[in-house]
This record gives structure tokens, C-alpha cells and sequence, in this order.
């Protein structure tokens, strides 16, 4: 089951640059909250808050969280 | 996010794994000195700290500068100590909150919220009053004493500023956290009206010497943040003023920079670490390896032995597994959980760290 964003769905792009996965070596850093949608490769619109951070693509609605370490 | 402020924060618990370990810049290379002559310098700026309790001159800094690496332990140590009989055993705590991202006409080098360069990050408005008092409260939760709203902009504009003087007591009436505001240069009035409407502190960087500012922003003139740092003092706010190490400024730059910051004589200094952003001119640039960090963070703390000299940004990147060799080699002060654009290690872990370290939180206002 996926949601909106993809989240439970192999990414088509890279959340660190937008490029599709297969262009893309893997560049996103561990500090990094994604910047771009993994379902279109849209940037998102990020707000890193103290405790957290809430990211929404225009297309595709909120990030869900990533899978935990 | 305006509309988005119901939505619930992703929580984030950062590990410090291998794909984060990002390799460091070469070490510096510095001159022969002899054990004798290393301990007389060192024993020099403990008579002149501790006993005399003057600061030191930069020419006194810049011999300890050049120190070989064996004597980083002896700096820290020193400065460790310099650190409790200025300043005391506590260890202040701080939320931060970019309350606009992005957009920004300036060019600082090393940002990513630079309109000028192409970075992943999105500008986006101004947060809703709502999410800036969650994030607030967010920074209660976390344990700090302290809150800081930051804007990425040149100065504000009369519809910012009244933003600003909305907030600021809204924040703590609803949370009792001591209210800092970042909003980039300030005229006198701006100031003035911060002052009254307030704000506790206000954070201004220098970021870097006189003379290696030019090489990193082009946009305004390091007299002109210089001056900014004046108008705060001079309307009665504590001045934050902080450093970028790691920009490719030399070790006489640094020092310099530790010259005009004593003669600025902030409440603060956030001392930041270059954590290479994608897209900006210093995006390929490394980080400063780990030892020579603790070696500035000393060097920092001899040189300003009473402010508050807080951890800030890329100080995961760069110390790594030397985050609380940092709390003893000068550190009195924190930013707990997430910077601006990036995340930062858990507070959990942070808070931890000040646990074992047997450091009490607790507020500072400068020197004693």
C-alpha cells in the first residue's frame, strides 16, 4: 500500500537533487531533510522546525516519514 | 508552508552512520616549536586568564595558534578551565527556527538559502504565526532556555518587522522562552524598535575576518554587519555574534576575527563549522578535520573567555565522534535538535552528553 507520495513504493527520484534514481549515485546526506519529491523529482516545500520537519510536493502532498535507522 | 501547519512534524533521530562521514580537509601544517617553549606559552595565557584575568592580546593567540597538534589537550584543557571560572558550569540551550527560507538577494558563499545559486532548497514565505509558536514550544520540549527566529533576508522590511514585533511576545508569553531574533541588518530605528518590542538578543554574524570577508560575500560590506552588531548593543539588546570556520580563511585570519570580536565584545558567539552546501561556491570545499576544530573552540574560548560560546552548525559533520571532546574544550552553549536547513544529532543525545558531563542546563547572560 502506498500513499499520495509514494511512501511503501521504490522511488523514481532521488530526494537530495530530483534526478531520476538511475541518473543519480545516491547523493542524499544523512543531515539532509529530502529536498526534492521521490515520485516526480519536484522540489518540496520544507520547513525544518527544532524537532522535526514537515515536507509537502504541490503534486504528490506531504513526505511521509522515512523508514526508521 | 502557509496552510500546512496542522500537519504533524516528522520527528527526526539522526545517527551519525557511515554515509554521513564526510572526509575532511588535510590538516595544517605548522612549525617545529620545542616542548619548553610550548608549555611557557601555555602557562603564559594561564597567568594572563586565570590569575591576572585580562584577555589576551592576538599576538598572545596567535602563538597558541601555532602550537603543534600534541598540545591541542593542553589548549582544551585550559580553555576548559578559563571556561568554569568565567562563565560557570552551565550549559545554555537553544532552539533555532528558519521562519523564512530561502529566496535571499545576498550572496553569502557558504548558503544555501542564496537566491543567487541553484541549491535544493525552496524559498519559502514567512511561517504562520501558528508554526512559528509549535516550533517554540517544540524548543520548550527540548529543554532549551532560548529561542531564536531567524529570517533569511538582507533587513526587514516595514511588513517583516511587524511580523517580528507580533511574535516575539506571543513566544513568550506562550512558552517563557527567552526570544532572539536573526533578521539581517538593522537600521537604527529597526533596532530601536527590536529593543522595545522585546527581543532579548539579537543574532548578527560577522562570520569571518575583515579581510577575508570580501571573499565570501559581495552583496554588503563586513562594515556594514559590523555596524548592525553596534546599533543592537547601543539599543540595549545582548549581542549574538558569531564565526564560520572552514571557509578557506588562513590561521592569521582567524585570529584576526578573534581581534575584532573582542573589540565588538558580544554576549554571544554561535561558532559554526562550514558544513559544504550543494550548489554554493563552498559546496566542494571539506570540512575542518575534528582535531583542528577543538583546537579553534579552545582558541576561541582563550580568546573570549566570558561569552557565551555556543556549538552551532556543521559541528556534526565535522567533529563527529568529537562532540563532547568540544564541551570540554570551551563550550558553554548549544543549538539543540535541527539548524535551518539541515538536521542536527537527536537532543536526546545531546542532552545525554550534558548528563554524563555532569553540566547543569541552564540560562546565561553573559559575562559574570
Amino acid at each position: 500500500m502506498t500513499d499520495r507520495n509514494g511512501a511503501g513504493a521504490d522511488p523514481e527520484h532521488c530526494p537530495g537533487c530530483g534526478r531520476p534514481v538511475d541518473e543519480c549515485g545516491g547523493c542524499t546526506r544523512a543531515l539532509d531533510p529530502p529536498r526534492f519529491c521521490t515520485r516526480c523529482g519536484r522540489r518540496l516545500t520544507v520547513a525544518v522546525t527544532p524537532g522535526g520537519f514537515r515536507a509537502r510536493c504541490r503534486d504528490h502532498g506531504p513526505v511521509a516519514a522515512p523508514p526508521a535507522a | 508552508m502557509s496552510g500546512d501547519s496542522t500537519a504533524t512534524p516528522i520527528r527526526t533521530t539522526v545517527s551519525l552512520s557511515a554515509p554521513n562521514r564526510a572526509r575532511s580537509a588535510p590538516a595544517r601544517r605548522r612549525i617545529e616549536i620545542s616542548s619548553a617553549d610550548a608549555r611557557a606559552r601555555i602557562d603564559a595565557a594561564e597567568t594572563a586568564l586565570l590569575d591576572e584575568r585580562r584577555l589576551l592580546t592576538t599576538a598572545e593567540l596567535a602563538s597558541l595558534a601555532e602550537l603543534p597538534d600534541q598540545w591541542v589537550t593542553s589548549l582544551a584543557a585550559l580553555a576548559h578551565q578559563v571556561r568554569l571560572e568565567w562563565c560557570g558550569p552551565e550549559v545554555e540551550v537553544e532552539g533555532i527556527l528558519s521562519a523564512k527560507t530561502g529566496g535571499c538577494p545576498e550572496d553569502c558563499h557558504f548558503c544555501s538559502q542564496s537566491s543567487r545559486f541553484d541549491t535544493p532548497v525552496k524559498a519559502t514565505p514567512f511561517l504562520d504565526t501558528d508554526e512559528v509558536l509549535q516550533a517554540a514550544e517544540e524548543t520548550k520540549a527540548l529543554g532549551a532556555s532560548e529561542f531564536c527566529i531567524v529570517l533569511a533576508i538582507r533587513g526587514p522590511d516595514e511588513r517583516t518587522l511587524g511580523r517580528i514585533l507580533e511574535l516575539v511576545p506571543q513566544v513568550r508569553e506562550r512558552t517563557g522562552l527567552n526570544v532572539a531574533v536573526s533578521a539581517g541588518l538593522l537600521t537604527d530605528d529597526q533596532a530601536r524598535r527590536l529593543a522595545e518590542g522585546g527581543v532579548h538578543r539579537y543574532n548578527h554574524n560577522l562570520e569571518t575576518s575583515r579581510s577575508f570577508f570580501p571573499n565570501v560575500v559581495t552583496t554588503h560590506t563586513w562594515e556594514e554587519r559590523e555596524e548592525t552588531c553596534r546599533l543592537v548593543r547601543d539599543h540595549g539588546m545582548e549581542l549574538c555574534c558569531g564565526a564560520l570556520v572552514g571557509m578557506g580563511e588562513t590561521d592569521e585570519q582567524r585570529i584576526e576575527l578573534l581581534g575584532q570580536l573582542q573589540e565588538l565584545d558580544p554576549t554571544e558567539v554561535p561558532l559554526n563549522f562550514l558544513n559544504p552546501r550543494p550548489g554554493t561556491p563552498l559546496g566542494d570545499e571539506q570540512p575542518v578535520p575534528p582535531w583542528e576544530a577543538i583546537r579553534w573552540i579552545a582558541l576561541f574560548r582563550l580568546g573570549l573567555p566570558g561569552v557565551i560560546l555556543r556549538y552551532a552548525g556543521g559541528r556534526e559533520v565535522t567533529l563527529r565522534e568529537l562532540q563532547s571532546m568540544g564541551m570540554t574544550s570551551g563550550i558553554n552553549a548549544l543549538i539543540v535538535g535541527n539548524y535551518l536547513t539541515t538536521l542536527g544529532r537527536s537532543a536526546d543525545e545531546d542532552l545525554q552528553m550534558l548528563d554524563d558531563l555532569r553540566m547543569p542546563v541552564g540560562a546565561l547572560t553573559g559575562v559574570l
